[in-house]
């Protein structure tokens, strides 16, 4: 299965989802901004960064790029798409997830290994989680606070829309705590932490067991590669 | 080269200097002596035009030449013995050292100041010096996979210090974290010293395979001379010489901003073009431009080369129409490199540069004279050897003298500090301690830094060092730590010195890794001050002697001279930065103890050493005496042991035990994980011939505490004797009882440690 | 050089964290008498020919599509400049 990486310029996390995705099991493809050709790949993964700097909002510059149109227009079809801290806030700029992502709470960046519940194990990127299963993620952003408005939040929670919520710490002011989101259809989700950052022992969140032993966030990528293959 | 007849520009030619000989410069405005004017104009055999004095007021500054510090820098290169040259394929001299690591795999690294600019304008002056020392890497030809940052501060409870802490750490997190680097650790320190002149110092590592070497060198004639990057605007003007009255002409400059301003977005950028261009192999020299700009990098890269260089100073890409030429050579723009190009790659070039969307501009060539010819449209501004400007700098002796207060200081120990009768006063002490800034738990300020990205890091704070992955397919890594201690350099600096590197070469022991290279950057008053020129003669000196005996050759640094407000100096504080290899990370050693029922040892000896100790002045305000004594074979008999230890699995974990003594590394190690203890010091205090509070706060050197697995008790410590380094089992491990059992002293509640130990730095800074 | 000028706010019914601690700032350094900020952006598209009704229409949608995003944000003014 192969999973398209886009970097744009200012992308920071595109060698680790590209890792990621290898780790899981499948074939990562690195996809350039300004090419519109998505060499025919089973999901995309916009990942985290600074694209364009934050220039403007962020992730509005980046989504006007080409690779970006041409992944809204796919995922209208059904194309798994992931997007991770910069690549959430371009799904909310492009408008495949609603609301809008603005500066931290507290006004500062913030890294911690976060705590969240997976409330919805029916997308394309979580469907190996138990219902409501707690897991360690890492955070690592400025600009993470989810806002929208009162009719889009009641929309989001009574259709289970929300798929992960900030457990005993919301690190940055996001409304009903969401971490993040999924479309209608469980085919686009977006998120604030970065699950590519836990995948390899050695590497990721401390645990009770480990220093840096956490993989919480392994079951993404391959979550997505078994909806690949039922599909 | 066409010489019109010059028609009244404004512009100060090469034509008119010969011309006028006596025209008014302004040398002294722009930081010059007269001597060194003089220089100048015996070089030339006229005086300079303005460009030229512009120039050579940039480059001959002390942060460009190291003028005052170049004759004690010298030993680095002189005290130097074959072995410790082994692994070294970069020395000193070029933009960062380099170390081959193995598997045909190198890294490059350093560490830098920015200490000035981060007290005018906080935020800038951190942001710029971490762009800056990135950049160097990046011109050896590296990916720069990691940052770490020293900070020392003033008084935590005045205002302006929470104004410098803020601007520094939103700085670093700013530019550090939208380049995509992980900050991997450093360290955070408050004195009252450094009220006036905060220290930021920059570290930063990069990875190579051999082939990817790249030098900052102009070796062929006809080869392109390209600037490319950001335009280049009025930034840092005077930042490295500092302009004053200047007047060049009659429309001369007016005063500019002396604070450069960086974009994080434009350096990734960089970054990414760069490795693109070097991997293409269009590019055979680069160099990045830091201090004095434009100025340093064409006299560099031709000095460098043996060569010359012809340059048309209207090429440059400007942000501001209204800089003159002077200017344009002083500028300190961020985010520029010069690359030296080979015609026949230019096509080549143009596409990478174009893809990544950077702007760049022709500048000149090369040329096979030892002349740089810089012109300004058709008027020639610029024509002088480069190595007069790059290299053949002045070189000061200055004045050195023995400190007048130094002999009342060293008789001033501690001795006269009454100490705590009871564990009840001990047990406060502790908590006092583990409490107070220069130990509480930083991550107000850490967690405002990336560690994830990239995907390797091993090893970042609180842990002794970090540590870096550099192959993903055999594991093989470094480890870096960074270490400096101002109160002892004050006591002695050449022990101070000496202990620094020590300590930093522990660190990296600790972490599992085998110390392998080091970096400094030594921050000191003013060298026009003969007591500050004493003090890092003793020092340098030290450092030196140290690297000697200990086999690890220096491969780079930074001098940053003036910390200094009025009369009064900081301490002298050279921060010792060593690197470590390890052949894979997965063998890397935490600083905490996660598991229970674990054996705690202390490795080394602990004797009465109090002098300049944290229990002395952040508890008591007392400096004096002499500082712990640094034996550095028992420091290379201890990283032995413990690689050794590390190569059998056998320790869980190894803390280093320095400022605040046993008492505070146990708590630390305790705190790591959250894991209790139950540590008894009545055995110790009998071995070593010391009271309690020598044990709970002495700063004796070589010491680490380790805790082992009862199954590898016999093997670790057979591995101790048979290496020759004093072992104590000390306590257990205790993970029921959340809670530090100090036997007859006092049981601390984890809970409790902890709220004191992390509230400290929010309530100052928050 | 001729120019429009974009004026973009924070929604009214939305959280502004910045203006909020500017507010706090101003406050703490003594003025009392401001009761609340709000900050946003002016965004400059200059032109080097004069501007018609057409170049203003299409800023008006550029405003609304690109320069600002409509969940949290209004475009609250879009003028000539000479």
């Amino acid at each position: 299965m192969r999973i398209g990486v886009i970097t744009y310029p200012g992308t920071l996390d595109d060698r680790d989802a590209q890792r990621a995705v290898r780790l899981a099991g499948g074939t990562p493809v690195p996809l350039w901004h300004a090419d519109d050709d998505l060499k025919k790949v089973d999901a995309v993964v916009l990942p985290g960064g600074f694209s364009y700097g934050d220039y403007l909002r962020c992730g509005a510059i980046a989504a006007q790029a080409p690779a970006t149109k041409e992944v809204i227009r796919l995922a209208e079809k059904g194309l798994p798409v992931l997007g991770i801290c910069n690549g959430f806030q371009v799904l909310v700029e492009s408008h495949l997830l609603p609301g809008g992502l603005i500066r931290n709470e507290k006004q500062h960046f913030v890294c911690r290994d976060q705590k969240l519940r997976v409330e919805n194990v029916n997308t394309a990127w979580t469907n190996l989680f138990e219902k409501d299963e707690e897991i360690t993620i890492p955070l690592k952003n400025g600009e993470g606070g989810y806002i929208a408005h009162e009719e889009t939040l009641k929309m989001l929670e009574a259709e289970n829309r929300v798929v992960f919520r900030y457990l005993d710490v919301n690190p940055n002011g996001s409304m009903n705590d969401i971490a993040g989101l999924t479309n209608e259809r469980g085919n686009v989700v977006g998120l604030m932490p970065h699950p590519e950052h836990a995948v390899e022992p050695g590497f990721g969140p401390d645990t009770e067991v480990a220093t840096r032993s956490g993989i919480d966030g392994l079951k993404f990528f391959q979550s997505a590669l078994k909806a690949l293959v039922n599909s | 080269m066409l010489k019109k007849k010059s028609e009244p520009s404004g512009v100060d030619t090469v034509e008119s200097a010969a011309q006028d000989p006596e025209k008014e410069q302004p040398w002294k405005e722009l930081g010059l002596k007269e001597d060194e004017y003089q220089s100048i104009r015996e070089i030339l055999g006229r005086r300079p035009t303005s460009s030229e004095l512009a120039m050579y007021s940039v480059m001959w500054s002390e942060h460009c030449s190291y003028k005052s510090s170049k004759i004690y820098l010298r030993q680095f290169g002189e005290k130097v013995t074959e072995e410790m040259k082994e692994h070294l394929m970069v020395g000193m001299g070029e933009n960062a050292g380099v170390v081959d690591i193995g598997e045909g795999l190198a890294v490059t690294f350093k560490v830098e100041s920015h200490n000035h600019p981060s007290y005018i304008e906080p935020f800038q002056g951190a942001a710029t010096g971490v762009g800056g020392i990135v950049r160097d890497i990046l011109s050896m030809g590296a990916r720069p996979v990691a940052v770490m940052d020293q900070l020392r501060f003033g008084a935590p409870e005045k205002a302006d210090t929470a104004r410098v802490v803020h601007g520094v750490v939103d700085g670093i997190s700013f530019y550090g974290n939208c380049l995509g680097l992980p900050n991997i650790g450093g360290e955070t320190v408050f004195d009252a010293v450094y009220q006036g002149n905060p220290l930021v110092n920059a570290l930063s590592i990069g990875a190579l395979k051999h082939e990817d070497l790249q030098l900052a060198k102009a070796s062929n004639a006809g080869d392109l001379v390209i600037l490319f990057g950001a335009r280049t605007g009025a930034d840092g003007i005077g930042g490295v010489s500092v302009l004053a009255s200047e007047t060049f002409g009659d429309e001369g400059p007016t005063k500019r901003p002396a604070v450069q301003v960086g974009d994080p977005f434009a350096e990734k950028v960089l970054i990414e073009c760069c490795l693109e261009l070097y991997h293409s192999g269009v590019v055979a020299g680069i160099q990045d431009l830091g201090g004095a700009g434009i100025s340093c990098a064409t006299s560099e890269l031709a000095s460098n080369g043996g060569m010359g260089m012809k340059i048309q100073l209207k090429n440059v890409l400007l942000r501001d129409e209204s800089l003159t030429p002077e200017e344009i050579l002083m500028s300190e723009s961020q985010e520029r490199m010069c690359a030296i190009v080979p015609r026949k790659h230019l096509k080549g070039f143009e596409k990478i540069v174009n893809k990544w969307e950077v702007e760049y501009s022709v500048l000149g060539e090369v040329i096979n004279e030892d002349r740089l010819y810089i012109d300004w449209g058709d008027e020639e501004i610029v024509n002088v050897p480069p190595r007069t400007v790059a290299h053949d700098g002045p070189v000061y002796n200055r004045p050195v003298a023995y400190p007048k207060h130094q002999d009342a200081l060293n008789a001033d120990t501690s001795a006269s500090i009454k100490r705590a009768e009871n564990s009840t006063e001990l047990a406060a002490q502790l908590m006092q301690l583990i409490a107070s800034p220069n130990h509480a738990d930083k991550s107000w300020i850490t967690s405002q830094y990336d560690r994830y990205v990239l995907g390797n890091t091993a090893l970042a704070q609180p842990d002794d060092g970090g540590m870096i992955r550099i192959s993903e397919d055999t594991g093989l890594g470094v480890a870096l730590a960074t270490d400096a201690n101002g109160k002892y350099c004050y006591l002695d600096p050449y022990e101070g010195a000496r202990q620094a590197l020590a300590e930093a070469y522990r660190n990296v022991a600790a972490t599992g890794a085998v110390p392998r290279a080091v970096t400094n950057c030594l921050n000191f008053g003013s060298p026009e001050n003969p007591e500050v020129m004493w003090q890092f003669k003793q020092a340098t000196a030290g450092l030196a002697d140290a690297c000697q005996e200990l086999g690890i050759p220096v491969t780079g640094g930074n001098v940053s001279f003036y910390n200094q407000t009025g009369d009064t100096a900081i301490y002298p504080t050279p921060v010792v930065g060593v690197l470590g290899v390890i052949d894979d990370v997965a063998r890397r050693i935490p600083s905490g103890w996660q598991d229970d029922g674990n054996n705690i040892y202390l490795l080394g000896t602990t004797a009465d050493e109090l002098d300049g100790s944290a229990w002395a002045k952040d508890l008591h305000n007392h400096l004096g005496g002499k500082p712990p004594k640094v034996d550095l074979n028992k420091e290379k008999q201890l990283a032995e042991l413990l690689h050794g230890a590390s190569m059998q699995g056998l320790v869980e974990a190894a803390h280093d035990v320095s400022e605040g003594g046993l008492g505070v590394a146990i708590l630390e190690a305790a705190l790591r994980f959250n894991v209790g203890a139950r540590v008894w010091l009545g055995e110790l205090m009998e071995r070593d011939g010391i009271d309690v509070t020598a044990a709970l706060f002495s700063e004796s050197q070589s010491r680490v505490i380790v805790s082992v697995g009862r199954e590898d008790d016999v093997k670790f410590q057979a591995l101790c004797e048979a290496r020759g380094v004093p072992v104590l089992r000390i306590g257990v491990t205790d993970k029921e009882n959340a809670s530090v059992e100090i036997k007859d002293i006092a049981t601390l509640e984890l809970s409790e440690i902890r709220m004191a130990w992390s509230e400290t730095m929010p309530r100052l800074f928050s | 050089m001729p120019k429009i000028i974009v004026e973009i706010m924070p929604k009214q019914d939305l959280l502004d964290p910045q203006g909020k601690a500017v507010a706090n700032a101003l406050r703490r350094s003594g003025h009392n008498e401001i009761s609340a900020v709000r900050i946003g952006k002016r965004i400059e598209l200059h032109f080097d020919r004069e501007i018609t009704d057409k170049d203003v229409e299409n800023a008006k949608a550029q405003a609304a599509s690109f320069l600002s995003n409509d969940v949290i944000e209004d475009v609250v003014a879009v003028t000539v400049e000479n």
